[in-house]
């Protein structure tokens, strides 16, 4: 009783909280500088969207069309067309990126893997046309970080 | 020279603002002219050398009283055509009150108390005079007993709107704050080793 | 006085009245980038860094911005006292700072000369005075803006202000009966002569009240329920956008470096140093260090408390701080007046 009246005249326990920050206030920080220094990113990081190729630069996407029907967003679009060759291709594959959630679903729905994300965020743009993806541009991404593409995917290989 | 207009500046802003008071068809305007007359009045008291009472006057009206108007003010909401409804009906009240008013101010005026003597010479007794100490040791020799008994009528006062605004009701629930306060963190929170 | 010399007693008040307010809006501009800079570090972050050398531009960036932004005046707000309501609360920050005096110098002429725009002989009264004025600016934001967001921060910051200042008088009335003199100057030259005549040792109790009073008085954290953004948005400057919503800030700002300079005039001896032998660093030096500290309290309260509940903050202010504050003014009054007790006392009365 006596000691809790103390406590309560002697401010105790703001004194500790005022304490407690204190002792932060000398703490090793640990914001990471964004554009300098740069966080760690799981394999599983789902960033932009890129179509692959086979390694003899046959593109993987059979318009199968089941990314567009599971994309919660609406945010694919596929035309397909009958190929000289006679096997189903795509002649439009569009992701709207403004309206993209990144929620995976099209990379978990593709049975040949033509469709990934990348480890890429860094796409931002000034216009919005600038992020509406047509199949050039996704393959061109595709291009680019195909390396990365391939590792991320062994690196999760065994927990598919 | 300087002081005489400053004297006017003050006088004349007071009635000015006095005027708005009575004038502006807003309450809220009203309230805040009520104050620039509040400022220019204390001004004149600074004029006197009365600092004391001019802070006072500041502190105490425009700082507390005032505030309290305003926010009496703000909850109301006027009707500004009703308002002018009854207009004629207190004219001749009104009209009566001011024509008094008006007569007594102009007899004290002119009744010659305030004119020369003791009264005018009060103010300019220069710099080692403090006034603030002057006003405490009037307030406590000479006028005690009146200081004391304005105080006891205050206090009643206070004791009367607490009276008056505090009530329990028995179907409303309310929360002992200082029950609250004086818990602790070890009545509520138990360790317990998984 | 010849017209000569009134215009050069003209001059001289524009220039005492520039040298406060310059540096007092660049404090005003920095203590918010202390503010940021210690709230982070408390939090583990590293606050503004990125505008100049360790972000000490991010202020002038901030305000540049603030007065590039569009200012935003509510279709059915009373136009007149919504633009005249930041004006107002800015007005009676300032004002107060003319009579605080800043320390003493001998730079003109032999005698010591107080360094304040105006040495009233009333100046802790004249300080509470224009500090209660706040009030108003806050109360017409409130009521200009037609909002019911507004409206009740206005209603909740005035009832606060009003609450505390009673109790925050209480304790100045401490000060006054050991000073003897409602002189900032006097209240200073009182305590001279070592850190065991500062009045925060026989006031300690008042020095808390005062201070957390202040906190109170100026809508700081915890007391922030007048912008309480949790239910209010942000209380009575909800309709505030641009540069009407800085200078609100800048009122603020400037009213908690005004409590911070009252609290090292009152109880932590104003200019004077701790010691006899550290008197070589200029007075004015020492006062804005004890400023700077109590700045920094300010900032640190902000990064530990949670916010108050309003009738706790109630409860507090009436039924806490003004009896202690009461209790103490009767305990030195009785000190003061009791023969033996008063030797004990006499200490920090230079007055007898």
């Amino acid at each position: 009783m006596i000691k809790r009246t103390l406590k309560t005249w002697l401010l105790w326990e703001l004194v500790m909280g005022l304490a407690l920050t204190g002792r932060y206030l000398f703490k090793k920080k640990i914001t990471v500088q964004y554009p300098e220094e740069r966080t760690w990113l799981s394999p599983r990081f789902r960033g932009l969207h890129a179509l692959r190729r086979y390694e003899n630069g046959e593109e993987r996407c059979i318009a199968c069309k089941l990314c567009e029907v599971t994309c919660p967003a609406l945010a694919i679009t596929i035309e397909s067309e009958e190929r000289d060759d006679g096997s189903r291709r795509t002649t439009r594959y569009d992701i709207d990126m403004t309206k993209c959630i990144f929620c995976g679903f099209c990379t978990e729905a593709c049975p040949v893997d033509a469709i990934v994300e990348t480890q890429e965020f860094e796409y931002a743009s000034e216009t919005r046309e600038a992020l509406y993806y047509t199949k050039d541009m996704l393959l061109d991404v595709g291009k680019r970080y195909e390396p990365q593409i391939a590792s991320n995917i062994a690196a999760d290989a065994r927990y598919q | 020279m300087i002081e005489i207009g400053f004297f006017y500046l003050f006088a004349g802003m007071a009635v000015f603002a006095a005027l708005g008071v009575i004038l502006s068809a807003n309450t809220m305007y009203s309230a805040m002219w009520l104050i620039l007359c509040f400022f220019n009045a204390s001004g004149l008291f600074f004029l006197l050398d009365a600092e004391f009472l001019g802070i006072v006057l500041i502190l105490i009206y425009v700082g507390a009283v005032m505030v309290l108007f305003m926010f009496v003010v703000m909850m109301l909401e006027v009707n500004q055509a009703q308002k002018r409804e009854g207009w004629l009906n207190y004219l001749p009240v009104g009209g009566m009150i001011a024509l008094i008013l008006f007569v007594e101010l102009v007899a004290a005026s002119t009744s010659g108390i305030f004119s020369t003597g003791e009264m005018a010479m009060a103010s300019h007794l220069g710099a080692e005079v403090n006034n603030t100490v002057e006003i405490g040791k009037i307030l406590y020799t000479e006028y005690l007993l009146g200081f004391e008994i304005a105080a006891i009528i205050l206090l009643v006062a206070l004791v009367g709107a607490i009276v008056l605004t505090l009530r329990e009701r028995k179907d409303a629930k309310y929360q002992d704050i200082s029950k609250q306060v004086k818990v602790r963190k070890e009545d509520r929170l138990r360790k317990v080793s998984m | 006085m010849n017209l000569l010399d009134m215009a050069l007693q003209v001059i001289i008040w524009a220039v005492e009245i520039v040298a406060v307010v310059l540096p007092l809006a660049l404090a005003v501009a920095y203590t918010t980038y202390a503010e940021r800079r210690i709230i982070g570090w408390m939090q583990v972050r590293q606050g503004c860094n990125r505008v100049g050398p360790w972000g000490l531009f991010q202020p002038l960036a901030d305000g540049l911005k603030m007065f590039m932004k569009e200012t935003i005046i509510p279709a059915r707000s009373n136009k007149f006292l919504f633009v005249a309501a930041p004006v107002l609360s800015l007005m009676p920050a300032f004002l107060a700072y003319a009579v605080v005096p800043f320390g003493e110098t001998s730079l003109f002429g032999h005698e010591l000369h107080v360094m304040a725009i105006a040495d009233l002989n009333v100046g802790i009264l004249y300080v509470m005075a224009i500090s209660s004025l706040a009030i108003y600016g806050i109360l017409m934001a409130g009521w200009a803006s037609n909002s019911k967001y507004a409206l009740i921060g206005a209603i909740r910051a005035t009832s606060q202000m009003i609450s505390y200042e009673i109790a925050m008088g209480f304790s100045i009335v401490c000060v006054l009966i050991l000073a003897g003199s409602l002189s900032l100057t006097d209240i200073v030259h009182a305590q001279a002569g070592g850190i065991l005549h500062w009045y925060f040792i026989p006031l300690f109790p008042m020095f808390i009240v005062y201070f957390i009073s202040g906190a109170a008085e100026t809508n700081r954290s915890p007391f922030d329920l007048p912008e309480g953004e949790a239910e209010l948005v942000a209380g009575f400057f909800v309709e505030y956008s641009g540069m009407w919503f800085a200078v609100f800030a800048l009122a603020e700002y400037a009213a908690m470096i005004l409590i911070a300079l009252m609290t090292s005039i009152l109880f932590m001896g104003g200019w004077n140093p701790p010691f006899e032998f550290l008197s070589f660093i200029p007075g004015t030096v020492w006062l804005l260090m004890k400023t700077s500290f109590f700045i920094f309290v300010f900032i640190w309260f902000r990064a530990t408390f949670p916010r108050y509940r309003y009738d706790q903050l109630m409860r507090l202010g009436w039924k806490v701080f003004l009896p202690l504050a009461m209790g103490w003014v009767a305990v030195i009054g009785i000190f003061t007046y009791t023969p033996v007790l008063s030797d004990f006392i006499g200490f920090w009365q230079p007055w007898r």
